[in-house]
Parts: structure tokens; C-alpha cells; sequence
């Protein structure tokens, strides 16, 4: 085409190309420290649990880490209570947290802000500090079964912590700010006109939520609710804690695995398994929705 | 429904069923503010009635309750015969384009005009022929698979209209439906409005703070102000006999100049006034004068004119017109607007120059004083 003949004839053209190539050497040089740091803490690391996960007792290249865990049966469940604990704590999240995202939606802004306070400041304070505030809570001594007891609500103390129930109990209020906050985010922006709009065509408030209102909030939906189910498959200290060794996740396997058997090819495997399956889920879930927006802020 | 009024008829035959709208003491207090105070208007059966005034008037919040958006804080509103006042907006019946359109972003063209038919359960064929058909109304038939995002401005506008008709209600509201288009497309939209108005024939109550888009689509204007109609009346009625200053000073452009009583005339400077029909309020008067119906005195004058000599201060060249700004012997501004040629341009006055405009005495109008 004519193209490098005009940009030759064209006054200053040489120079100005030569200006936009040291404007692009000169910001690429500025990123460069973040493209380091991306390379130390993420490729580097991330290379390494790989390289280590196949390695075998012997010191040589091997599969036994990723054989043992289709081989033995305790894999297995440990595997099965980690998709049933994320499963579980995601379903009661949605359940709880989705009415509780719409209420503070409809509120006057004065009284939404105190709402997303007090949703905030428990997200804030120490994981370890609430985690073991319901320990005190739930256990056969603590206040949960006493206030029961005297009130008449059961007779005797009954095990809600150290199992299953205690572990979901804990779970789930550390992960309902994750999943509140991209729902409240998109029923905020919810314009009020398609409401009005849904009503005056003849919609019910019943009708018009159910076919404007929630269709509308679901993106932000999927996405708390696939933030919480990707921090559930990897959390450790409260199931930890409040599971008393009944509910055993593969972050737990990962670490006894070090700790007690000083496996790092084991442990790198669970990593490694655990990783994919969440790159995995958000890959899936990238064909619905703006992963982009997962952080909460949203727009 | 006889068979033969399936089809594209099912529109034609609304104007049989257009409704009357009885608004009677509408009242609707914020606080301490009224925004509406007191307000009766009869629309009537197949009119398109236009609420117009500046933003905070009232207007929108008239249309507001007239929608069931708004309970006001007392009056009667009715339907034809049929108290409306209680009745949530769900039930109403009317068709109404927001200003922003409110389009679902979740629905394609075609599940936005076809919604309010499957809220009325309406059988899935007979609501594709029927979208397809208010689609072909508003001119955008075959657009029923685009996405919302995918349409320009002008287009949700036309959706917007489609889905508010669909459904035959027989009163159709409308807020500001054109304010955030161009305006080349706005007074493509407004012509296109009124015809679709005429073809269909339900009554309208159209929301708007533009004089010009009132003036264009309306058989009747309600100007408001401070939560109250200053004048009802067709567009020639409002803009050539304004009721008080309000009407006068928001619809058009005008000047106001002080006149004084001698005896039994009206007198400007001293020299008084011929009047043509006019009827002279009672208490202060002003003389109102529009820009275009001034004009620069020719050879021969007419008998019925009133004459100003004036000093010009200003020539502006716009285009399709011109408009001159001149000084009267008390200081007073008037603007003068004329047609021009383009050979002429060099003729007109120069500033500086001193010339005698006129007005003829049938627009010489009087408006009571009110300066509220």
C-alpha cells in the first residue's frame, strides 16, 4: 500500500515514529519492576510447587503423588467433604445473604451505610478471633447451649461444634461479607425506573422481582457466591478449628502432610489439584460472567 | 373480539376506547413544599394534552400519580368512570415511556415489547404477531432479536414506545420521552409522536420542560408552575394570549415593557397604544413583545401599527434568521428576530443606527402584572 510512502514524504515522520518507540521502550521499562515482581512471588513459586509435586520419595521424577490420591480411599473423602463443606457453606451464604444484600438495598442511604458497617466490621476483625469466638460459643459449656437449655429450646447440651454443624456455622458467617458485597454492589445499581417500568406494564411486585429484579442482581450472585466457593475449597483454620478433626479439607491434608510426614511432594500435589480445580471453576464461570468484577467492587 | 379486527386493526379501533382522565384537587405536599397545589384538569377522551413548565414545577410529579407512582395527599382521580386514586400502578392499565426508557437490559427488543403480553398471559403466538406488529408501528420491525445495548438512542426511544402500546392500554403517558436525544432525531421523534398519536388515538399526557416540543405535539398545553396549572389552553391560545407573565416569559421569548393608564387607553412613553381585540386585564398591565413579531418599518406602514424608534445595539447573523437588539427611548432592551437573504446581509442595520420598529396592533398583547 501507499502507507510507507506517505509516512516518508510526511514532514517529521522518521523522527516521530523513533519519538513512539522510546515513549513505548520507556513505559515498558517502568512496568518492569512489577513484571519482576510477578515473576518472583507467582511464576517462580507457582514452577516450584509443580516441579516438587512430582517428585516421589526417591528423590526422582515420579506420578505417586497424584496416583495415591485416585489410589486410596481417604483422598477420596477428603475430597468429597471439601466440595460438600463449599457446596453447603455457598448454598446457606445465597440463603442468608441474599435477602439480607436486598434489605439493605432498599434502605435510605443513611441506614444502608450503618447495614454495610455492620457487615464490614466483623469482615474486618481477625478470621482467628471469630473463629474461635464461636468455639466459645457453640460448645457443650458455652452460651449457645445454655441459653437453650434455660429457655427450653433443648434439655441438654447438644454437640454443635467440633462436627460438621459447628464447621458450616463458622463458614459460613466468615463468608457471607464475601458474598453480600458484589450483591448489594449490583442491586444498587439497579435502576428504580425498570421496577416502575415492570409495575406499570402490569407486573406484581412479586412478578416484577422475580423477572427484573433478581435476573438483574444475578451476575453479581454468581459472583459472591463463586468467591465463596473458591475460598471455601481452600480454607483452613476454621474448619480447622471448629470441625474438632471430623471435617478434614485438603488444606488440612496439606498440612498434616508437611507437618506430620514431611511429604512436600504430597502436599505440593494437593496444591497443585487444588489449584487447577479453581482455575477450573472460574474458567467455567468466565463464560457468564465478568470475572474481572469478582474483587466486589464491580463497577 | 370479532375476527376481523385481529391484526394491524386492533390498533385502529382504540380511539373508540380511549379514556377520559378526571383529575380533580390533587394535592401533593414534601415537607413544606407543594408540588402539586390544589390541581383539576379534564383530559379528554383521545387528547394529547401536554403538562409543561420548568423542572420542579409539578409536572412530573402530576404524572407520577397519574401513573400510581406518587399517592398524593388527597383529591380524586378517574379513569373514564372509574376511581383510580387507590389502585396500585400494576393495575392501571396505562402505557407509559420513562424518560431514560427503562428498557429490561436482560430481554432482547422482542422479550421487552412482548412483556407486558405474557404478564397478560396472552398466548405465545398471538404475542410474536403482536410485538412484531407495534415493532412495525414505531418503524423498526424485524429489530426483535437485537439486545438492548445493541440500539441507538433514537431506537430504544422507538422500543420504549412500542412496549408502552403493546398492550392497547387506552391512556398512554409519556415523561420527557425525547430529552436525551439530538435535537435533528428530537424533532424527527416529534412529528413521529404526534402521528402515531393520530393513528392510535389514546388519550396522552406528555411530560416536557421544552416549549418548542409542546407547542409542536399538543392539542392542548397545561403550563405548571409551583405545583399548580398557570394556563390550559391549545398552543396558539398559551403562546399568543398568555394568561399572566409565567406563561408569557416561559413560552417563547419576550420583553416586557411597562405601560401606563390614561383614561381609557393604554399608553407607552406617552404615545398610546392601538390595540386590535385585545382584551385588557384588570390592575398592572405589561406590554409583552415577541422577537419575531416586531418588525423594521418599511415605506409604507401599516395604519394598525404601533411605532418605536429605537437605537440598535446589536446585529446577530444566525443562520435562517437574524437578530437585532435595540434600545428604546427608556432603555429598554428589545430583540427583533428576521428573515434574511443572503444578499441582504449587508443591508442590515448597523449598530449605532437608529430605526423604527413596529408592531402590529393585533400582536399587541397585554398581560396583567403579576411578577410572580
Amino acid at each position: 500500500m501507499m502507507m510507507t510512502d506517505t509516512s516518508i514524504s510526511l514532514p517529521h515522520g522518521a523522527s516521530l515514529r523513533r519519538d513512539g518507540a522510546l515513549e513505548r521502550l520507556r513505559l515498558f521499562g517502568l512496568s518492569s519492576p512489577a513484571l519482576l515482581l510477578v515473576l518472583v512471588v507467582l511464576v517462580i513459586p507457582v514452577g516450584w510447587l509443580f516441579y516438587v509435586s512430582f517428585i516421589g520419595a526417591n528423590g526422582q521424577f515420579s506420578l505417586e503423588n497424584y496416583e495415591r490420591m485416585i489410589a486410596r480411599k481417604s483422598y477420596t473423602r477428603i475430597f468429597i467433604t471439601t466440595f460438600q463443606v463449599s457446596f453447603l457453606t455457598t448454598g446457606l451464604c445465597i440463603l442468608i445473604g441474599y435477602p439480607l444484600a436486598y434489605f439493605m438495598s432498599q434502605l435510605p442511604s443513611r441506614w444502608a451505610s450503618l447495614a454495610l458497617i455492620t457487615v464490614l466490621v466483623p469482615f474486618w476483625t481477625s478470621l482467628l478471633v471469630r473463629t474461635y469466638a464461636w468455639l466459645v460459643l457453640l460448645q457443650k459449656q458455652g452460651l449457645i447451649n445454655q441459653w437453650a437449655i434455660s429457655l427450653g429450646v433443648w434439655d441438654e447440651p447438644i454437640k454443635i461444634v467440633h462436627n460438621m454443624t459447628g464447621t458450616l456455622i463458622g463458614m459460613v458467617h466468615i463468608m457471607l461479607p464475601f458474598l453480600i458485597l458484589p450483591v448489594y454492589n449490583a442491586m444498587k445499581a439497579i435502576d428504580h425506573d425498570y421496577l416502575k417500568a415492570a409495575s406499570n406494564l402490569g407486573a406484581s411486585p412479586r412478578r416484577a422481582f422475580w423477572t427484573v429484579f433478581f435476573p438483574l442482581s444475578a451476575p453479581g450472585l454468581l459472583a459472591g457466591s463463586l468467591m465463596v466457593f473458591i475460598l471455601c475449597l481452600g480454607f483452613f483454620v476454621t474448619p480447622a478449628v471448629l470441625g474438632g478433626g471430623k471435617v478434614i479439607m485438603v488444606s488440612m491434608k496439606i498440612v498434616s502432610n508437611i507437618e506430620l510426614f514431611v511429604n512436600w511432594g504430597a502436599a505440593s500435589a494437593l496444591g497443585v489439584v487444588l489449584l487447577a480445580l479453581t482455575v477450573a471453576i472460574l474458567w467455567v464461570a468466565s463464560r457468564f460472567i465478568n470475572v474481572a468484577n469478582l474483587s466486589g467492587g464491580g463497577r | 373480539m370479532p375476527a376481523e379486527t385481529q391484526g394491524v386493526s386492533n390498533l385502529t379501533t382504540l380511539l373508540a376506547k380511549a379514556l377520559p382522565i378526571t383529575v380533580r384537587n390533587i394535592t401533593k405536599t414534601y415537607g413544606a413544599v407543594h408540588a402539586l397545589d390544589d390541581v383539576s384538569v379534564d383530559v379528554k377522551s383521545g387528547e394529547f394534552l401536554t403538562l409543561l413548565g420548568p423542572s420542579g414545577s409539578g409536572k412530573t410529579t402530576l404524572l407520577m400519580v397519574l401513573a400510581g407512582f406518587t399517592r398524593p395527599d388527597g383529591g380524586s382521580l378517574k379513569f373514564g368512570d372509574d376511581e383510580v386514586i387507590r389502585k396500585p400502578p400494576h393495575l392501571r392499565d396505562v402505557g407509559m415511556v420513562f424518560q431514560n426508557y427503562a428498557l429490561f437490559p436482560h430481554m432482547t427488543v422482542a422479550g421487552n415489547v412482548g412483556y407486558p403480553l405474557r404478564l397478560r398471559k396472552t398466548p405465545k403466538a398471538e404475542i410474536d404477531t403482536r410485538v412484531e406488529e407495534a415493532l412495525e408501528t414505531v418503524r423498526l420491525g424485524g429489530y426483535g432479536a437485537r439486545h438492548i445495548h445493541q440500539l441507538s438512542g433514537g431506537q430504544k426511544q422507538r422500543v420504549a414506545v412500542a412496549r408502552a402500546i403493546v398492550f392497547e392500554p387506552r391512556i398512554l403517558l409519556m415523561d420527557e420521552p425525547l430529552s436525551a436525544l439530538d435535537k435533528k432525531l428530537r424533532d424527527q421523534m416529534q412529528i413521529e409522536l404526534r402521528h402515531l398519536h393520530e393513528k392510535l388515538g389514546m388519550t396522552t399526557v406528555y411530560v416536557t420542560h421544552d416549549q418548542r416540543e409542546a407547542l409542536t405535539m399538543s392539542d392542548r398545553i397545561a403550563v405548571v408552575n409551583h405545583g399548580r396549572i398557570m394556563q390550559l389552553g391549545t398552543p396558539q391560545q398559551v403562546y399568543d394570549k398568555p394568561a399572566n407573565r409565567f406563561v408569557a416569559d416561559f413560552i417563547g421569548d419576550s420583553t416586557f415593557l411597562p405601560v401606563a393608564r390614561e383614561g381609557s387607553q393604554i399608553a407607552f412613553a406617552g404615545t398610546p397604544l392601538k390595540l386590535s381585540g385585545t382584551v385588557v386585564p384588570s390592575g398592572n398591565v405589561v406590554l409583552m413583545v415577541r422577537p419575531e413579531r416586531l418588525r423594521l418599518a418599511t415605506a409604507d406602514v401599516p395604519q394598525t401599527a404601533n411605532l418605536f424608534e429605537a437605537t440598535v445595539s446589536n446585529v446577530v447573523y444566525q443562520g435562517d434568521s437574524y437578530l437585532m437588539y435595540a434600545h428604546l427611548p427608556g432603555g429598554i432592551e428589545v430583540s427583533l428576530r428576521g428573515g434574511i437573504r443572503g444578499d441582504a446581509v449587508a443591508e442590515l442595520p448597523m449598530p449605532g443606527d437608529t430605526v423604527t420598529l413596529t408592531l402590529d396592533a393585533a400582536d399587541t398583547v397585554l398581560i396583567a402584572d403579576d411578577d410572580d
